[in-house]
Formats: structure tokens, sequence, C-alpha cells
């Protein structure tokens, strides 16, 4: 009923395969939504969403002077990924951030990969996040990346590809839990008979990997005090940091809750002042100490940077991990893979042209209606030129930028990514609409990935962008349970 | 080089021994006052609408004259009669309770009220349970939804009664899923000082307006009027079944300051005061002038009866009870909830200097 007017057009469908059958890992989703009339779902639908508003699971839009709050448009079609697919992903994912810790390790002490050739030293040294402040910098048990959302997507033969990795703030974790909160409540029947792995283990997991690298200047019991630093109320992604905070049982605080005295870090509290371990900071790098980085922030803490420094406190995730995040950086993974580990890659990368290199820049310079640029340095679908619908204006204009700081710059085929069946209110029917996949990876007595993670859908007809900021909403992401393992008592 | 001094900061820093779980930040301590304060408030000033609205019903037609007696006492209780004035001509019934319910500019109104207990609650959300932040968060949709006007027009008395229940059920669920942690005495002392404040202002405007009219006492028009100020405190009930007799001025008084049963009688608000000092902070008592104040007034209540406070003057009796604990609000405030910002400057400078020193091996 719902499904009777869907097409797959030719994309790869995570649902369907081109000849219109369900794919194995759908079949309860299937059974659930058959004979399903388009009222009920609909019906189910705002319910979902009218939790959201209640329980104030919403991001704050910017630049609204009322501060109006807006839910993170869901859709209640799940995407499941089975057990064997979520093998791959899982290798791929560990293999991937042990090697980019491997990395940032390098680069801040013998920057050997650098000596042996295999990544030009210009492209790290030249990178906005490089921190040169940080060289020799010990990090504890030499973790630098503590929690990882890497973006993956598929093309159209279903591949996943990793498409960018967040090493700085990866934020969305605690809408991979609401969302699942909200199915159960929706589909309780259908997540029980698919065979879901649970993911509310996050929060506690995440607790752990922070007490895990407890300063070496701690000399307390087992339990370091760990906060949660945020930008504060106004921040968009508030909703998240407080809910984290309260999963964890840690205190949420501002920089202005917390002081530095004799290097080591203190929040203030009703009783004085009470020191403080490990601060997992929702702040990025430029405005976490304004002694340090930026003069002008208000949200930091004066002296923080040298209290990590000193020993007396650990950041996660650690300064500096930023370089990573940096498109060509993304470029050279592979080859780290390969340096670190003598590996191949599990997970393959989308085919990227450097402009910074000569032969590339003439190619994206020639083809710009071919590909898509993307700024190597901005996230969240800003500073991007999507070629083949983008105007001859936004094209010169590309060309122009690229061509003044080709460093600045990147280019990829465009990839069509993966559709799935969302529900579209005004249709009263399922209809494709285009995702990516966002794990979160914690890296801590050993490296975890989360069985799911946050599905990102792109709402609009024909968009490619997944973005909340423009036009994005979200699914729940169910990972299968391996047909062999019995479901827990 | 001289070497780097630290800008002051109060307090010390503390043992390492406090586990963290008992550990409060003084602006979530501050949040939470002010939630418990402000939701406390919007519900006294929904009760006193629906009262006064109610009995302007009983009244039947009284004129512009009388309407404006009977709505400049109100205001007053609010402490908002001046800002009224500066947006409105006259104080009629639709003025007044516009006034006191939606208008965006009286930080007093139900609406700002709520709005600022929900904004508090969301500045701790980590901090509250799940089902308290959820009943705030559903007031405050409730007073911005685009029809709330309507429902309003169409039924002040409902209107009124579901901010009431909102408060209610906010206190059943702190009640019931708040652990008695020192945070719970934040919330009880915001609650507790915004119900003193209250119960002492409508007691006072009141008195001081009906008491003179001698040759009215024990009509029907005053009845209904003791009644007023009884229910607008949510006393009737329990004032009838205390004295089992008709309402008297003097019994009134009685029951809203000296009950010690009734839970919004001024001394039973400053006993539950007087348990939230003792488990503030460490646990060691607060000092200083207003709490010494504070504890002065406490004892005479225990002491005196109606009789006495009346022959002193029951009017300032209640003005010197209102600046007692509202020194004690701002006393308690800054030693706990309030550390003074840190001035940036200074502090940034102090750490530059701190790293130099440091890099020169000093």
């Amino acid at each position: 009923m719902l499904f009777h007017e869907y097409a797959t057009e030719g994309f790869f469908d995570e649902m369907f395969t081109a000849d219109g059958e369900v794919r194995p890992q759908y079949r309860a989703v299937a059974d659930g939504l058959r004979g399903m009339e388009s009222a009920e779902f609909q019906h189910k639908q705002e319910a979902v969403e009218l939790a959201f508003m209640r329980g104030g699971v919403t991001f704050t839009v910017y630049n609204d002077t009322r501060g109006t709050e807006r839910i993170f448009p869901f859709d209640c079609v799940p995407r499941v990924i089975s057990a064997e697919e979520w093998d791959t992903v899982e290798r791929g994912l560990i293999q991937r951030i042990t090697a980019l810790n491997l990395f940032l390790h390098d680069i801040y002490h013998d920057q050997k990969i650098l000596k042996d050739r295999i990544i030009p030293p210009a492209h790290v040294l030249s990178a906005r996040h490089f921190r040169r402040e940080f060289m020799h910098f010990q990090v504890p048990r030499d973790i630098y990346v503590h929690i990882c959302g890497t973006d993956l997507i598929r093309d159209r033969d279903g591949r996943y590809l990793v498409l960018e990795d967040n090493l700085r703030c990866p934020s969305g974790a605690s809408y991979m839990l609401e969302n699942r909160a909200a199915i159960k409540r929706a589909f309780p029947e259908m997540l029980r008979q698919a065979g879901v792995r649970p993911v509310d283990d996050y929060a506690q997991s995440l607790l752990r990997a922070m007490q895990f690298v407890a300063p070496p200047g701690y000399r307390g019991d087992d339990h370091p005090t760990v906060v949660l630093l945020t930008p504060g109320v106004f921040n968009s992604a508030y909703f998240e940091h407080a809910f984290l905070a309260r999963q964890m049982g840690i205190p949420i605080v501002e920089g202005r809750d917390l002081v530095v005295r004799d290097f080591a870090v203190f929040m203030r509290t009703t009783r004085g002042l009470v020191p403080v371990d490990v601060i997992y900071r929702r702040i990025d790098d430029d405005f976490l100490d304004p002694s340090v980085f930026r003069a002008d922030s208000l949200l930091g803490v004066p002296g923080l940077v040298n209290a990590a420094r000193a020993g007396n406190v650990t950041l996660a995730n650690s300064i500096g991990t930023g370089v990573a995040d940096d498109k060509l950086i993304y470029y050279h993974v592979p080859r780290m893979i390969k340096y670190y580990l003598g590996e191949d890659p599990i997970l393959d990368s989308v085919d990227t042209y450097l402009a910074s290199e000569p032969k590339d820049r003439a190619y994206i310079i020639e083809n710009l209606d071919k590909l898509v640029v993307k700024s190597a340095n901005e996230a969240g679908g800003y500073g991007m030129l999507m070629g083949p619908w983008a105007s001859a204006r936004e094209i010169e204009d590309f060309r122009a930028q690229i061509l003044a700081n080709p460093r600045n710059f990147i280019a990829q085929p465009p990839i069509s990514l993966s559709r799935h069946p969302t529900w579209v209110p005004e249709n009263g029917a399922f209809a494709g609409r285009h995702i990516d996949l966002r794990p979160y990876v914690l890296y801590g007595e050993k490296i975890t990935v989360n069985p799911g993670g946050l599905t990102r859908v792109a709402l609009r007809p024909g968009s490619l962008v997944v973005n909340s900021s423009q036009g994005g909403g979200s699914k729940d992401t169910w990972v299968l349970r391996p047909a062999r393992e019995e479901p827990a008592a | 080089m001289p070497a780097a001094t630290a800008p002051s900061e109060t307090g010390s820093a503390a043992a390492r021994s406090a586990p963290p779980a008992t550990v409060m930040l003084s602006r979530v301590a501050s949040s939470l006052y002010w939630m418990g304060r402000y939701l406390e408030r919007a519900e006294n000033i929904a009760r006193l609408l629906d009262v006064n609205i109610q009995l302007l019903i009983d009244f039947g037609s009284i004129g512009d004259q009388g309407i404006k007696e009977h709505w400049i006492p109100v205001l007053r209780s609010a402490g908002d009669e001046e800002l009224f004035f500066q947006f409105y001509p006259k104080a009629d019934s639709a003025a007044v309770t516009e006034f006191m319910t939606f208008h965006r500019d009286n930080p007093n109104s139900v609406f700002n009220c709520v709005g600022a207990a929900r904004e508090n609650a969301r500045q701790v959300r980590d901090q509250i349970s799940m089902e308290m932040w959820e009943v705030l968060n559903e007031a405050h949709l409730f007073l911005q939804a685009k029809d709330a006007h309507q429902v309003w027009q169409d039924g002040p008395s409902a209107f009124y009664d579901q901010v009431k229940r909102f408060s209610h059920l906010f206190q059943g669920l702190a009640d019931s899923t708040f652990s008695r942690t020192e945070g719970w005495e934040y919330i009880q002392f915001g609650k507790f000082l915004e119900r003193a404040d209250k119960t002492t202002r409508i007691l006072d405007v009141k008195y001081h307006i009906l008491l003179p009219r001698a040759t009215d006492v024990g009509g029907a028009v005053d009845t209904a009027q003791w009644q007023a100020v009884l229910r607008s405190t949510s006393a009737l009930e329990a004032y009838r079944r205390f004295y089992v007799t008709e309402i008297l001025p003097r019994k009134v008084a009685e029951f809203l300051v000296l009950s010690d049963t009734f839970p919004r009688s001024l001394r039973f608000c400053l006993r539950q005061l007087d348990v939230s000092l003792g488990h503030m902070g460490g646990g060691q008592r607060p000092a200083g002038p207003a709490v010494d104040d504070f504890d002065r007034l406490r004892a005479g209540l225990e002491r005196l009866t109606i009789h006495d406070i009346i022959a002193e003057g029951l009017h300032e009796y209640l003005h010197n009870a209102q600046a007692v604990v509202g020194r004690l609000a701002t006393h308690i405030y800054d030693t706990f909830m309030h550390h003074p910002p840190v001035d940036l400057a200074s502090e940034i400078r102090f750490h530059q200097q701190e790293q130099q020193q440091q890099q020169q091996g000093l």
C-alpha cells in the first residue's frame, strides 16, 4: 500500500534490489509496514515528533532572536544494516582510527611519515589545524582521538566509502540514542522481530573511555572527576551536551565555571573550588583557552592549555586533532594505514584530486562542471561546489578561488549516494531519499564502534545534502545481530 | 620580571575527598533556585488572577472606579503597579489580567515566569529528572502556543487551572524523582522564599484596604473579600478545617502568619528556609547579619501572638518580614550561588606570564 508507487530509479536502494525484491535484512521492516495504512503511519510519525518536542529534543536555530528551537526532523522508517555489512564497517573504522591516532602521535613527535616522504611535509605543516605549539606534547596513553564520528556513504554499487573524518568535536550521538528510544515506542514489535543490537551502552562506554585517560598527575581513587565543557545553553548542540552529561552522570560546565590555579583546573562549586581531572570538551581548539588561542573567546578557560601541558588535566579530544580533518590529509589516509599498520584499507575513500598538485589542479580546472569541489577545512556542507548542478557563475567563482589558494581545495567525482524509503507526508507514501551514515567510534582501553549511528537523510527530493542546517533529517539505524548469535535473554 | 600573581578567587580548594556526585556548581545551584522560584511565582500569580476574576463576578456591576479599586491591590501584591501604568492608561479587568498573564515586558507575567523557570531548567537539564523537565517544557509550549490567548479568553479559569496544574505536577515529580542532595535545597529555598513573599504581600495589601471599613465587617462583600484572600493563598479549606468558624480578619491574619501546619503561612515558609540553610554548601550553616535578622524574625514567630503583631502594626510587621527575607535571599545567593565573573583580561595576562616564566625555566 505505502510502497505501491515506490521506485528505485536506478539508484542503489538500501531496502530494495534493482528488481524490486526486499533485501533480507529489511524483511522485518517490510512485514511490519506492509498492510499499514497511510493514516496510521502518519499518526506514528506525528506522535514521534510530538514526543521530541515535549522532550525538548531540539536544536537552537541561529540568527533568531527569539531563540527558536526546532526538532531535528526524524523519519520513522529505520535504516537497516546486516551483521555482515556491519562487520566490514566496524573493522574498517577501527583500522582507520588506529592509523589516524598513530599519525597524530607521529606528526606531533618524530614526523617519521614526513621524513620518509610518505606524505609531503607541506601538506601537514600548512594545515590550518596543525598546532605547532604542541610538538612533543605527551597525551595520556597516547590517545589523541577519544571520540570520532566518521561519515560514510554508499555509492551506486552499494560500496561503503569514507566521506570524511570528524576528529574534533563530532556531534549527533544523542540523536542516535533518542531516535532509538522513539522507534522503540513507535514500532516495538518490528524492532523485536528484526533482532536489532542495542545502542544504549554509548554513554557508559564514553564515560569509561574518559576515565581511562585520567592525567598522569591524577592521584585519587579510581574515579577521576570527569566534566563536559559546553559553550553554553545558546549553542545549537546544547541539548546533546546536556543529554550526554546526564547519561554519564557528570557535571556539565561552561568556561566560567572553571578556573586554573597552579596549573590545575578547578570548578567553582557551592563548596569552593573542586579539582577536575578529565574534560570532555565540546569547544573547538580556537576557543578553548584565550591565553593561548583566540583572546576574544569568552567560552574558554584561561590557563587550560597550560594545565593540560603540565599533565594535570586531560582534554578529550586532544588539542590539534583537527589536522586530520583537513581534506588534504583525508587523501593520505590509505597511505597512513599502509605505512603504520602494513595493511590495505578495509574501507575505501572517495577518489580525490588535490588542487595543490599541478597535474590534479589542471584536471580540476578543466572539469569543474563534472566535479564536487570542497574547501579543505569546512564542514556541515558549506564551502562546496556541486559542479554538475552549479550555475556558470558559481563555477567561475570557484575557479578563481582555487587558483588563488590551491592548498585550500580538493575535488571529487560526485557520488550518487544510496537511497532509502522515506516518508513523504504530502504524498502519504514512501519515496527514495539519499542518505549517509555517521557511526561513533570510542577510543579507550580498546577501540569500540557503537552498533548503530546516525543515519542522515536529505529530505528534499533529489538533494544530496544531508546536513540538518540544510534540510536534512535523521533515521534510526539498526544493526542486526549475527544470525547465529542468540538474542539476549 | 615580577612573579605572576593570581587574580583573587573566592573560596579555597576543597579537599579531593568530596565525591563528584555531591559537588554542585554554583551556576547550577543558581539555576535550580530560580527555577523553583519562578515556577512558584507563576502559580501564585495564576491563582491570584483566577480568584480575583471570580470575585468580580460575585460583585456584579461595580462601575469603573470599583473595578479599579479591585485591581490595584492585585497589581500591588505582585509588586508591579508602577510598571503596569507604563503600558496601560487604566486598570480595568482586561488590561490587568492581560498584563499579568501575557505581557512580554512584564518580567512577572505568568508567561515570562514559566519561560524563566523553563530556561533555568534548560541550563541544568543534566541535573533534573526527565519528568521535571518535560512538565516545564510542556508548560512553556502551552503558553507559547499560537492559540494560548484564545484559550485564555475562552475560559480564564480553565487556563489558570492548567498553569497551576503544571506547577503542582512539577512539585510532585520533583518530590518523587529528585534526590535529596544539595540541589534539592536550592529548589526548596527558591520556592519557600517566593511563597513567604507572596503570602505576606497578599495579606498586607488586603488587610490594609479592608480593615478601616469597620462598618462593613461581617457584610457579604467583606466575607467574600476575606474568602478571596484565603483562596489566593490556597488557604480557604485549611482555614475552615482549622477554625471551624466564620471568616474573621484577625483569624485570617493569624492563619497566614502563624500557622505552624499550613504550608503557605509565613511561619511555615521560614521554617523550611531554615531547614535548607542547614544543608547548603558543606553543611555549615551560613552566618552574617542577614542570617541573624532572619533568626530573630523566625524566633519571634514562634513566640508572638497575632494580637502582639497587630498591636505593633501588621503592615509594619509584614513589611519588615519581607525585607528580612529579601536580605537573606541576597546573602545566600552571594554566598553559594554567585561567583563574581573573573576579569578575563587580567586572567589571560596572569596565565601568559606564568607560561613565559615556565619557558624561561624560572
